[in-house]
C-alpha cells in the first residue's frame, strides 16, 4: 500500500512542478466562469427556478463545475494520453515487468493529480468567484466534508471511464479517436454546459443514469444540499456502483490485454 | 531435475502471428518466428553477451526471460522459476534496463524515482540506503539526484537507470543496449561500473549490444542470434574461427606493381593470400587468420622490393557482418 502512497504523492508534486501553466490554468478558468456566469444570469433571469435551482444556486454550479474541471478530469485528460502513448510506442513493456498492479498504480496516480488540481486549481477560481458573486454556500459544516467525498468518487468514477478510453489504445493502437470521444462525452454529460437537472424528459433520465453525472452534477447537488439523509446515501451508492463497475470492466480489459501482448507481443 | 544453468533455455520459440490486409474483407495470417529454438545455459555470475542485427529476436529473448512474453515452446527458466507464470516473484530477483527506455519518472527528481523503486521491491531501509550510496558513488549521481529527469542528459539517464534496475540487489541483470547513444565518457563510466559490479557482487549479467566494443570489454562470452537462432555461442577469440576470418598484411612496394600473388607454401590449390586491393605501390593482402604472417612475409620479401609492411588484426565487426550475411 505504501509503494502506491509514494506513486499518489508523485502525481500530486509531478503537477505541482509546472506553477505558471498552474497560474494560466487559473485565470483560463476564471475567465470561463465569469463568461458562463453573465451567461447563466441571463438565462435565470427569464427562466426563474430553472431545474429547481435559484439563481444563487445556479451560480454555484457555474464556479463548481470551474472548480473540478481539472480535478474530476471532466473533459478528459491527465493521464489516458500517457498511458496511450506507453501502449502505442511499447513502453508499456516496462510498466508490465514491474511487480507492481497496473490499474493501481495509474489510479494512485491519478488521484495525487486530483488532488492537487483541486487545491492548485479549484480553490482559487471558486474563491473568486465567490467574492464576485452571492454564492449558495453551505450551511452546514459537514456539508463539506460530504462534497469532498462525493468529489474523490467521482474522480475514481472518472479515472475508471478514462481507464477505459486507454486500455481501447491496445486495439486502435491510435487512442485518439477514442479520447476525443470520451471528452465530447464528458463535456455534455457530465452536465458542464447545462445541470443535467434541465433537461426535460428521456434524455435527462439517460443523461442522470450515465456515469458521467457523479463527476458533477452529483458533487454538485451534495454541495447545494439536495442530497440529505438517505438521499445522500442514495447519491454516494449511484457514484460507488458506478466506480466499481468501470473499474471492473477496465481490469477485465487489462486482463485480455496484457494477455494478448504477452502472447501476441502487441 | 538437476539444472546447472542460472539461466535456462531448452528450444524455446516464439511465434507471432501476424495478420494482414488481403483484399477488401479477407485477412491473411502469416507467421514470424522471431525466436526459433534456442537453447542455451548461463551460470551464476557469468557476464554474456548477446547479439546480432535488428530483429534478430534478441529484445524478445529478453521479454521472455523478464516474463513478459509467453514462449510458444519449449522450457525457459530463470533462477529455477518459469518467468511467465510467475512473472512478479521474479521480477523481485531480477534487474532489467531497456536502454531505449525508461523507468525513470519523467517529471521528477530522481531521488523520487529511487523512492519509488524501494517501496515497490519493499527493500528494506537499511539495504536502501547502502545501495542507493553505492550507485551514487559510482555512477557519479551525487548532482543529480535532486534534478528532475527530464532534464537528465541522455547518459546521465542512463546511469540513473542502471541504478533504478539494481537497487533491491538482483541476482541477474539483463541490459538491453546499455550504451546505445552514449558519448565516449559515458560509455566507458557505464562499462566500468558494470565490471565492479559483476566482480564484487557476482551479478549475473546478459547484455543485448550493436557496439562491440561492449562485448570485448565485459564479456568473455558471447552468443550470436540471427533470424531467431543461435548462430555462435562460446568465447569471443573463437568467433574469428567460425567466422572464417582473415588478416590483412599492408604491404608499401618500391613502385607500382600487378597484385602480387603467392602460391600456397603446401602446393595446393589455395594460393596463400589474395590482394584485395591496389593502390598505387600500396597493396592490401588478406590471409587466414589462424596461418602465420611470419613465411609470407619473408617470400613477399624475398620476391618483391618491399619497403614497409604492417599487418592488421580482423575486425570482430566484419567476422560478425560476414556471418550474417552467410544465414539465408
Amino acid at each position: 500500500m505504501r509503494l502506491y502512497a509514494v506513486v499518489a504523492a508523485g502525481g500530486f508534486r509531478r503537477y505541482a512542478t509546472y506553477r505558471t501553466a498552474t497560474a494560466a490554468g487559473v485565470f483560463t478558468n476564471t475567465v470561463f466562469g465569469f463568461i458562463m456566469a453573465y451567461t447563466y444570469i441571463a438565462l435565470w433571469d427569464v427562466r426563474p427556478q430553472l431545474g429547481g435551482y435559484d439563481t444563487s444556486q445556479a451560480l454555484t454550479y457555474v464556479w463548481l463545475g470551474q472548480a473540478l474541471l481539472m480535478t474530476s478530469a471532466l473533459m478528459g485528460g491527465g493521464f489516458e494520453s500517457e498511458l496511450v502513448e506507453r501502449i502505442r510506442t511499447g513502453d508499456i513493456a516496462v510498466d508490465l515487468y514491474r511487480p507492481a498492479d497496473l490499474q493501481l498504480w495509474w489510479l494512485a496516480a491519478d488521484l495525487g493529480r486530483a488532488a492537487f488540481h483541486l487545491l492548485g486549481r479549484g480553490v482559487a477560481p471558486m474563491c473568486l468567484g465567490a467574492l464576485v458573486f452571492d454564492l449558495a454556500l453551505p450551511g452546514s459544516f459537514w456539508t463539506w466534508p460530504a462534497f469532498l467525498l462525493s468529489v474523490f468518487l467521482g474522480v475514481v468514477v472518472s479515472f475508471a471511464i478514462r481507464y477505459l478510453v486507454a486500455m481501447s489504445a491496445f486495439w486502435l493502437l491510435d487512442g485518439a479517436g477514442a479520447m476525443q470521444m470520451a471528452m465530447l462525452a464528458g463535456l455534455f454529460f457530465s452536465g458542464m454546459l447545462l445541470p443535467l437537472n434541465l433537461f426535460p424528459g428521456l434524455l435527462g433520465e439517460v443523461a442522470r443514469a450515465l456515469p458521467w453525472s457523479s463527476l458533477l452534477q452529483v458533487p454538485v447537488d451534495v454541495f447545494l444540499g439536495k442530497h440529505t439523509g438517505w438521499g445522500l446515501v442514495e447519491a454516494y451508492v449511484f457514484q460507488a456502483g458506478w466506480a466499481l463497475a468501470l473499474l471492473g470492466v477496465g481490469r477485465l480489459l487489462q486482463t485480455v490485454a496484457t494477455r494478448r501482448v504477452v502472447v501476441q507481443g502487441g | 531435475m538437476a539444472d546447472d544453468g542460472f539461466i535456462s533455455l531448452d528450444g524455446v520459440e516464439k511465434v507471432f502471428e501476424v495478420r494482414r490486409r488481403a483484399g477488401l474483407l479477407r485477412r491473411e495470417r502469416r507467421e514470424v518466428r522471431a525466436v526459433d529454438g534456442i537453447s542455451f545455459r548461463v551460470a551464476r555470475g557469468e557476464m554474456v553477451g548477446y547479439i546480432g542485427p535488428n530483429g534478430a529476436g534478441k529484445s524478445t529473448t529478453i521479454k521472455m526471460l523478464t516474463g513478459i512474453l509467453t514462449p510458444s515452446g519449449g522450457r525457459l527458466r530463470v533462477a529455477g522459476i518459469d518467468p511467465s507464470r510467475e512473472r512478479t516473484r521474479l521480477a523481485h530477483r531480477i534487474g532489467v534496463v531497456f536502454g531505449q527506455r525508461t523507468t525513470l519518472w519523467w517529471d521528477l527528481p530522481l531521488r523520487d524515482s529511487y523512492r519509488l523503486m524501494h517501496r515497490m521491491y519493499r527493500i528494506p531501509d537499511r539495504r536502501y540506503r547502502e545501495n542507493l550510496e553505492r550507485c551514487v558513488e559510482l555512477l557519479d549521481l551525487g548532482e543529480l539526484l535532486e534534478v528532475p529527469v527530464r532534464q537528465l542528459s541522455l547518459g546521465q539517464r542512463m546511469r540513473g537507470d542502471i541504478a533504478a534496475a539494481l537497487l533491491h540487489d538482483p541476482e541477474v541483470l539483463y541490459l538491453d543496449e546499455p550504451t546505445i547513444g552514449l558519448d565516449v565518457i559515458s560509455k566507458a563510466k557505464v562499462r566500468q561500473f558494470l565490471k565492479e559490479l559483476n566482480a564484487e557482487r557476482g551479478t549475473t549479467v546478459l547484455l543485448t549490444t550493436h557496439d562491440l566494443t561492449d562485448i570485448e570489454q565485459l564479456c568473455s562470452r558471447v552468443m550470436v542470434i540471427d533470424h531467431g537462432r543461435l548462430m555462435y555461442d562460446g568465447s569471443l577469440a573463437g568467433l574469428h574461427e567460425v567466422g572464417e576470418s582473415e588478416r590483412m598484411l599492408v604491404v608499401d612496394l618500391e613502385s607500382e606493381l600487378p597484385p602480387i600473388r603467392l602460391d600456397s607454401a603446401d602446393g595446393g590449390d589455395q594460393p596463400a593470400l589474395r590482394a584485395v586491393k591496389v593502390e598505387g605501390p600500396r597493396q592490401w593482402l588478406a590471409f587466414p587468420a589462424a596461418a602465420s604472417a611470419a613465411p609470407l612475409v619473408a617470400r613477399i620479401a624475398a620476391d618483391y622490393p618491399l619497403v614497409d609492411l604492417s599487418v592488421r588484426e580482423p575486425d570482430i565487426e566484419a567476422v560478425i557482418a560476414r556471418m550474417y550475411e552467410s544465414t539465408p
